[in-house]
């Protein structure tokens, strides 16, 4: 499987490690908006059969967290972005 | 009095290692310098002024530039390798911590890695052995980081028979033995 990396073009997915759910950058803060909320970030998460967003570092090359947009059903990967880009874009300072 | 330490190379020997496997030359080199230099937040500016009045080139994403005495490769976003003669930048953290002040961060990398030289007529056929670079169509100055075995190495592409690699200095048996072992077996 090919990553293609917004900086390096397309890469090896074995130069990767796969962290989940990229639901994961929108971590709630912990004490102002509930113990559900928290509760929910940390283990509940979507399972669809089609379209995912998942986060993948790319350990082995320039170690950037990328943000992948992929098909469970047949792998075909339709986007990748830069993690910072994605999180500057929802207004985090970083 | 103590007796004088000589300095040992990664390999444990007193002179740089020199080997060749048929087409394939391997020189060790360790009379450079290496610095990591990573831009800090908020100070794209500041770091990109400090580098143009040091002379370091700042190349893009998977590239080498030189600008004698430096040379630099992208490492990361933000973030070179810088290379400078050791015998006129023995302390290269030192040496650059004062043009660059809070712009950027420094680390010493000099003695994390090994560094060889490769030298063939073609050495695509070694590489495409070694690890997932495709050698052939790289363009020279081409640099990156990639596995070989299981070692995060750097690959910068000189020519199609010149490039040098970086690997782990506590590993560099272990990187020899596979580049010996890949070019014995299109000797």
């Amino acid at each position: 499987m090919l990553i293609p990396h917004p900086l390096l073009g397309p890469r090896d997915a074995q130069e990767f490690v796969y962290l989940g759910d990229a639901a994961l950058i929108d971590r709630p803060d912990g004490t102002a908006a509930g113990i559900e909320a928290f509760h929910d970030y940390l283990y509940l998460r979507d399972n669809p059969a089609g379209q995912h967003r998942e986060l993948w570092y790319h350990e082995q090359g320039d170690r950037s967290w990328l943000v992948v947009t992929r098909d469970t059903v047949t792998h075909e990967i339709l986007k990748a972005e830069l993690a910072r880009d994605v999180a500057l874009a929802r207004g985090r300072g970083r | 009095m103590a007796e004088p330490l000589p300095p040992r190379t990664p390999f444990g020997l007193a002179e740089p290692l020199r080997r060749r496997i048929g087409p394939v030359g391997i020189v060790e080199r360790f009379d450079l310098a290496l610095v990591s230099l990573a831009e800090r937040q908020g100070k794209a500016e500041a770091f990109a002024t400090a580098a143009r009045a040091a002379g370091i080139p700042l190349p893009g994403p998977a590239r080498r530039a030189e600008a004698p005495p430096f040379a630099a490769f992208w490492v990361a976003p933000g973030m070179w390798f810088v290379e400078a003669p050791l015998d006129t930048h023995p302390d290269p953290v030192a040496a650059l911590k004062p043009v660059f002040g809070a712009a950027a961060s420094l680390s010493e990398q000099t003695d994390a890695w090994v560094r060889l030289e490769l030298a063939a007529g073609d050495l695509a056929p070694l590489l495409e052995r070694l690890c997932n670079v495709d050698y052939a169509t790289a363009p020279d100055g081409f640099a990156t980081r990639t596995l070989i075995e299981h070692l995060g190495c750097y690959l910068i592409r000189l020519g199609p028979g010149a490039a040098t690699l970086l690997g782990p200095r506590s590993s560099a048996e272990s990187l020899l033995h596979a580049i010996e072992t890949a070019a014995a077996a299109i000797a």
